[in-house]
C-alpha cells in the first residue's frame, strides 16, 4: 500500500465516542445507508451532509471510544471518508475499522497543525504532507495491511482460503 | 521472564509456554457472548458473506437479549426474532429477559482462566473471576464463531496495588471512577488493568465486577484480578469450577504500577460528557436532576439495591424526579423481591423495571429529553448517550444516585435528614 491521495480535512476533537459517531436511537434503522445522515449528529448535526467522498477526518486522542457497535466505522466508510487520522484510537473501534477496511492513521502532531478545510496529501505508510511539513506515518503490521487491502476481515479470510 | 495474568491466559489459549506484551498470537477462544445490540448484523454476515457457513463449536456460544428487552418497536422485535430463530436452529445457548449480558455471564458461565470474546465493550467485567474478557465488534465475533479462534496482541499491563479498606458510605464505583479520572479515558488504551494487593480481599464479588466492568472506560482491553477465596466462594455458590487459576509472577513486567489506598477514596461523580471528568460528589451538590437510574451491569446487583433501599426506606422520591430501579438480572430481581427491597422502592415512588440495559444505553425505556439531567449508576455519560443530544448524564454510586433521587438534586447519602 503506497498510494498517494489529496484530501480535504474535517477536524474533530478528543474522545469522539461511538455515541457521537452514531447515536443509539438510530441503530434500529435498517441499513448503514439509512443511518448515515445521523453520523456525528449530537456534536455536529450538519457534518454528515457536508462530508464528500474522498474527504478525511483528523481528530484528537481516543477516537472511537465507547461501545463495540460496528456500525460506527461502517458509517464513516459509507460517508466516503478515505481515512481517519487521530492522535490515538480506542482499541475496539480500531479493530472494527480494520475489519471493515477503513484506513486509520495514528499521528500525534497533525491535529494541532491542521485547520478544517485544509487540503493534505496522504501517502499511505509513509507520511501526510501539510503546508510543506510531512508528518510521518508508522507502518501497520502486515496482517492488518492484508485485511485493509482486501476490504475487511471477511474478504481477507476468503482470499486467504482461496475462495475469491 | 515472569508473566502477568493476561500473558498467562493468552499463552494458554495460544498453546505456547510464554507470551509477552507486544506479541501477536493466534488464540483458541473458550466462550463467545453476543447480545441484541449487534447479533442481527452477525447473522446477516453469516448468511450472506461466509461461504459454507458453519459454527466451529456451538457450545462456546451464549446469546443474550438484554439491550431492548422487551422489544420496543417492530424493528427490534424483528431483530430479536432473527436472533431467537437462529439460536434455536443452531442450538445456541439463549437467554431472553434474564438480565444484562455481563451479569448473566457472571452468574452462569464465566470461569477463571478463560479467554472470552463478547460483542460488547463491557466484557472486561469477567476479570473479576480471573477470566480474560474483551469486547469485539460483530466481524471479529463472526470470525471467532466460524473458526473458534482469533488473533490478539498481548497487552501491556497496568498494575493497581490496593491497600486499606473503603470508608463507610464509599463504594467500588467511587474507586473505579477515581482511577479512571486519574489515568484518563484512554489511560489504559490497548492495555490490561490488573488489580491486586491486600485491599482486594476487602472487596466483594459485586465490588470486583463493578471495578472490572468499567475499565473499558479507561480504554482497557481487559481487566484482571487474581482468583482468591472470595472468587472461589462465588464459583461454588454458582456451581462452577475454574478452568485455570492464575496470578502474576513476582517478576512480571508492568507498564506502570499504581498504589491505591482504599481508605482515601471518597464519593465521586463523573460529570457530562466524559467518564474521566470526575470530581468529588460534594462539589456537584445542588445540581437539579430530572431522572435517577439505579441499575446496569455496573451497579444493578443485589448489593447495590440493598444500598439504595436502605437509604430510601421511610423516605420518598422527590416529586420532580423519575427514579428508575432496574435489577441487573432475574436472579437479582427475585432476591430483591424476597428481601422486600422492591416493596421499599415502590412505596417510595420509584419505577421498578424488568432486567435490561435500560437508559444506560439510551434505549429501552426511560430515555431523557432535551436539556434534562440524569444521575446514573450506568456505564457512560457521553453526549446524547441517555436520550436527547442536548441532555446531561452524571455518573455516581448507588448511594449518591438514591440520595439524589430523594433530594431532587445531586446529593450524597450523608446529606439526607434523619427520618
Amino acid at each position: 500500500m503506497s498510494d498517494t491521495f489529496a484530501a480535504k480535512v474535517w477536524v474533530l476533537g478528543d474522545d469522539i465516542d461511538t455515541d457521537i459517531i452514531i447515536p443509539t436511537e438510530y441503530l434500529a434503522l435498517k441499513t448503514v445507508e439509512d443511518m448515515k445522515p445521523y453520523a456525528f449528529s449530537p456534536l455536529r448535526p450538519e457534518l454528515a451532509g457536508q462530508i464528500q467522498p474522498g474527504d478525511i477526518i483528523v481528530a484528537g486522542k481516543n477516537f472511537g471510544c465507547g461501545s463495540s457497535r460496528e456500525q460506527a466505522p461502517e458509517i464513516i466508510k459509507a460517508l466516503g471518508v478515505r481515512c481517519v487520522v487521530a492522535k490515538s484510537f480506542a482499541r475496539i473501534f480500531f479493530r472494527n475499522a480494520i475489519n471493515n477496511g477503513l484506513l486509520l492513521i495514528e499521528n500525534p502532531d497533525l491535529h494541532d497543525a491542521v485547520a478544517e478545510g485544509d487540503i493534505v496529501e496522504v501517502t499511505v505508510n509513509e507520511g501526510i504532507l501539510h503546508n510543506g511539513t510531512t508528518y510521518p506515518i508508522a507502518s501497520l503490521p502486515q496482517n492488518l495491511v492484508e485485511i485493509i487491502e482486501a476490504g475487511g476481515l471477511v474478504k481477507a479470510m476468503r482470499k486467504r482460503n482461496g475462495l475469491e | 521472564m515472569g508473566m502477568t495474568i493476561a500473558e498467562k491466559i493468552i499463552a494458554g489459549a495460544a498453546g505456547v509456554t510464554e507470551a509477552h506484551a507486544g506479541e501477536i498470537h493466534y488464540v483458541e477462544l473458550d466462550r463467545l457472548m453476543s447480545n441484541d445490540g449487534t447479533t442481527h448484523l452477525t447473522i446477516d454476515m453469516y448468511n450472506t458473506k461466509v461461504k459454507n457457513p458453519r459454527i466451529k463449536d456451538v457450545d462456546k456460544l451464549v446469546w443474550i437479549v438484554d439491550h431492548n428487552i422487551p422489544a420496543d418497536s417492530p424493528k427490534t422485535a424483528a431483530s430479536h426474532k432473527k436472533m431467537r430463530d437462529f439460536a434455536k436452529e443452531h442450538g445456541i445457548k439463549f437467554h431472553e429477559g434474564e438480565g444484562v449480558c455481563h451479569q448473566v455471564m457472571m452468574e452462569k458461565y464465566v470461569r477463571p482462566g478463560e479467554l472470552i470474546f463478547g460483542a460488547d465493550s463491557h466484557t472486561c467485567a469477567y476479570g473479576a473471576l480471573g477470566a480474560f474478557g474483551t469486547g469485539v465488534g460483530c466481524t471479529d465475533y463472526l470470525y471467532a464463531m466460524v473458526t473458534g479462534t482469533s488473533w490478539l496482541m498481548v497487552p501491556e499491563t497496568l498494575r493497581f496495588n490496593l491497600t486499606g479498606k473503603l470508608p463507610e458510605g464509599v463504594y467500588a464505583r467511587d474507586l473505579i471512577l477515581t482511577i479512571i479520572g486519574k489515568i484518563g479515558a484512554n489511560g489504559a488504551n490497548y492495555k490490561a488493568m490488573e488489580f491486586g494487593g491486600e485491599g482486594l480481599a476487602t472487596l466483594t464479588m459485586s465490588d470486583r465486577i463493578a471495578i472490572c466492568n468499567l475499565c473499558v472506560e479507561a480504554g482497557a482491553k481487559t481487566a484482571l484480578m487474581p482468583v482468591d477465596s472470595v472468587a472461589m466462594e462465588y464459583l461454588k455458590e454458582h456451581d462452577r469450577e475454574p478452568k485455570a487459576v492464575y496470578d502474576s509472577d513476582e517478576d512480571a513486567e508492568y507498564a506502570e504500577v499504581y498504589d491505591i489506598d482504599l481508605s482515601e477514596i471518597q464519593p465521586i461523580v463523573a460529570k457530562p460528557h466524559f467518564v474521566d471528568n470526575v470530581v468529588p460528589a460534594v462539589t456537584c451538590k445542588g445540581v437539579k436532576i430530572d431522572e435517577a437510574f439505579l441499575g446496569s451491569c455496573n451497579n444493578g446487583r443485589i448489593e447495590d439495591l440493598r444500598v439504595g433501599a436502605a437509604l430510601i426506606k421511610g423516605r420518598k422520591v422527590s416529586p420532580t424526579v423519575r427514579f428508575l430501579v432496574v435489577p441487573a438480572s432475574r436472579d437479582v430481581y427475585v432476591q430483591a423481591m424476597k428481601e422486600g427491597l422492591l416493596d421499599i422502592f415502590m412505596e417510595a415512588g420509584a419505577i421498578v423495571m424488568n432486567p435490561n440495559c435500560s437508559v444506560c444505553w439510551g434505549s429501552c425505556q426511560g430515555v431523557i429529553g432535551e436539556n434534562e439531567v440524569l444521575i446514573s449508576t450506568g456505564t457512560r455519560n457521553f453526549k446524547g448517550r441517555a436520550g436527547h443530544s442536548n441532555s446531561f448524564v452524571y455518573l455516581a454510586s448507588a448511594a449518591t444516585v438514591t440520595a439524589s433521587a430523594i433530594m431532587g438534586e445531586i446529593a450524597t447519602a450523608d446529606m439526607l435528614q434523619e427520618v
